[in-house]
């Protein structure tokens, strides 16, 4: 199984909850006349006042171009962006020189097709060789991914001839792992796959996927944009080969993510944007690259949002990521138990008092998760409805769309109450009870 | 419990609207159609239009799935535009366009758009305008191909 994760032995108090609220002033808005329930995390978490502080006080105190220029103040912008880098890397399980920023999880999945679509045309020379596929080779996801960790191997494929293939779901969501084993084999190059499913809130098995993959000599790729935030996360550990979070959804600002990749395997990777600060010699016709991170950096980067984000995992780190869990896990399952209680409403994924982290995707019978949203938001309550970026994952439950509640650290008891008891209005609104 | 603005959203003749689904079930015989997709949630709409004598719009029928905005903004539009020019047709569609893009500012010509201004509400929430376009954009969409294909016919 992946890490161990399923029973958290920590959490945070509600009162603990209650206090680390304050942190976010926004939290204590209303929308539409009703205090703010914010159960969207799952698409883009709230910041809390250090974090943007962190960003302010960059801006005011130390803004300098990095890696470039020889004044006092490009030096001390330089050190304080790669020490950003340190503590983002660690918070991950990482070294700095394996981490590179990227402006979300999208661009790191991109730069890796890239990568690999380059060496597949002879770029990197012979370090990049071992990357290089093309038809006959086979790129394998899943059916629960993500849009952002399907299309670009769709892409991918396309360029180079490879195949894609995708593992199926059982019908409680898991991953189907007997299909798995039958998938993943001597054709098998990559596997792109989540560690956490951003609707069905299941944990994916990535210790034993790993290891299918490793039998075959197929390099990992783990999109952990939804275990980044909320678990605590230690790539070295679950030993995939290249993995992607986005700053955004675990308190950091948008336009910055983190692309990890083994370290011997990101350096014979070819670069995917070119330009400045990525080379080390430019002639008129050629130009030679810099080692990683730095030669997926191309351009001027984000630097006061990267400063905001190392503040971010600071701050998580304080909290306690074991501890975040365990709240997390325990409101996963009080919303499980509580809409999954209602009539004519059904839950997607792992049943009651089965491994969940803190969201669920629901579907209530007659109504569309749309107006069910529209419902919600009325009281206040903004949650997300649609197919959340993963069509094929719908598809295979025969629906179009569901909505659904995703909890953070700041989220509490009473307002997956409140979630639920408004859920629980809907059908009779809408003449479908 | 539930605030005014909200029951101004979802009238009565809106929800009956989204069951009934006047319209609903693609009939062949079709001088043009038009399939519009709703990206961010994946809502979906196929409307054939059917042509009568002179090129009048004699009827219109769809399929899809949706919200209750979609679905009763579709049986609406069916409704609305049995043995029409189309030209009027067209001034429907962009009366409408227009009421959707009035961020509630907008009653709505009763006479032009009959039932269809019980959706002026819509106009309010940015995010559900979309919704409530898409079959307008079908017929809109197909209107253009049938000018196409007529066209085409004559040379």
């Amino acid at each position: 199984m992946s890490i161990a994760i399923s029973s958290p032995s920590q959490t945070l108090t509600a009162r603990a909850v209650e206090g680390l609220r304050g942190d976010f002033p926004i939290l204590t808005r209303e929308v539409n006349g009703r205090p703010l329930v914010y159960l969207d995390s799952g698409a883009t978490s709230q910041k809390p006042l250090r974090v943007l502080d962190a960003e302010r006080t960059f801006a005011l105190h130390d803004t300098a171009a990095v890696h470039r220029g020889a004044h006092t103040m490009a030096g001390e912008a330089t050190e304080i962006f790669e020490a950003a880098r340190a503590q983002v890397a660690g918070f991950v399980g990482v070294d700095a020189d394996e981490l590179v920023w990227t402006s979300n999880a999208t661009e790191g999945l991109n730069l890796v097709a890239y990568g690999i679509s380059n060496a597949s045309l002879g770029r990197g020379g012979a370090d990049a060789a071992r990357f290089g596929i093309g038809p006959g080779d086979e790129i394998v996801v899943t059916e629960m991914e993500h849009h952002s960790n399907l299309v670009p191997w769709q892409e991918l494929a396309a360029r180079t001839g490879a195949t894609l293939r995708a593992i199926g779901l059982e019908d409680d969501g898991h991953l189907r792992l007997d299909e798995a084993a039958e998938i993943i084999g001597a054709r098998t190059r990559l596997l792109a796959v989540t560690h956490v499913s951003n609707v069905l809130g299941l944990i994916n098995p990535v210790g034993e996927l790993v290891r299918m993959a490793r039998r075959v000599g197929a390099l990992v790729v783990l999109d952990a944009c939804q275990s980044a935030p909320h678990l605590a996360l230690d790539l070295r550990a679950l030993d995939v080969d290249f993995a992607v979070f986005s700053g955004h959804k675990m308190l950091g600002p948008t336009g910055i993510g983190a692309l990890y990749g083994r370290r011997e395997l990101l350096n014979a990777l070819p670069p995917f944007l070119t330009g400045g600060s990525m080379i080390t010699t430019v002639q008129l016709t050629s130009s030679e690259y810099l080692p990683a991170p730095a030669r997926f950096e191309a351009g001027t980067q984000r630097v006061s949002q990267a400063v905001a984000l190392a503040e971010a995992t600071r701050y998580l780190a304080a909290v306690g990521m074991d501890a975040i869990a365990g709240w997390e896990f325990a409101l996963g399952q009080r919303l499980m138990e509580g809409i999954s209680a209602l009539p004519g409403v059904t839950v997607l994924g792992p049943g009651v008092g089965e491994e969940r982290v803190g969201l669920a995707s629901f579907v209530v019978d007659g109504v569309h998760a749309h107006d069910v949203g529209q419902f919600l938001d009325d009281r206040g309550i903004e949650v997300r409805v649609g197919h959340h970026c993963a069509q094929p994952l719908h598809r295979r439950f025969g629906i179009t769309a569901t909505t659904r509640a995703s909890a953070y650290l700041y989220t509490t008891e009473d307002e997956v109450d409140a979630a639920v008891a408004a859920i629980g209005d809907v059908r009779a609104f809408f003449g479908a009870a | 419990m539930e605030s005014s603005a909200l029951q101004g959203l979802y009238q009565q003749v809106i929800l009956d609207h989204a069951k009934e689904k006047h319209g609903y079930g693609l009939r062949s015989g079709e001088a043009a159609s038009s399939h519009q997709v709703n990206p961010t949630c994946g809502d979906e709409v196929t409307l054939h239009l059917h042509l009568g004598d002179g090129g009048v719009v004699s009827s219109v029928s769809w399929e899809g799935q949706g919200c209750s905005i979609s679905t009763a903004s579709a049986s609406i539009l069916s409704d609305l535009v049995d043995d029409l020019p189309r030209e009027d047709v067209r001034r429907r569609i962009d009366a409408f366009r227009e009421l959707m893009q009035s961020k509630g500012a907008l009653a709505g010509d009763e006479e032009l758009l009959e039932d269809a201004v019980v959706l002026a509400g819509v106009s309010r929430y940015v995010t559900r305008i979309k919704c409530a376009m898409l079959p307008w954009v079908a017929l809109e969409q197909a209107l253009l191909e049938g000018d196409g294909a007529e066209v085409a016919g004559a040379r």
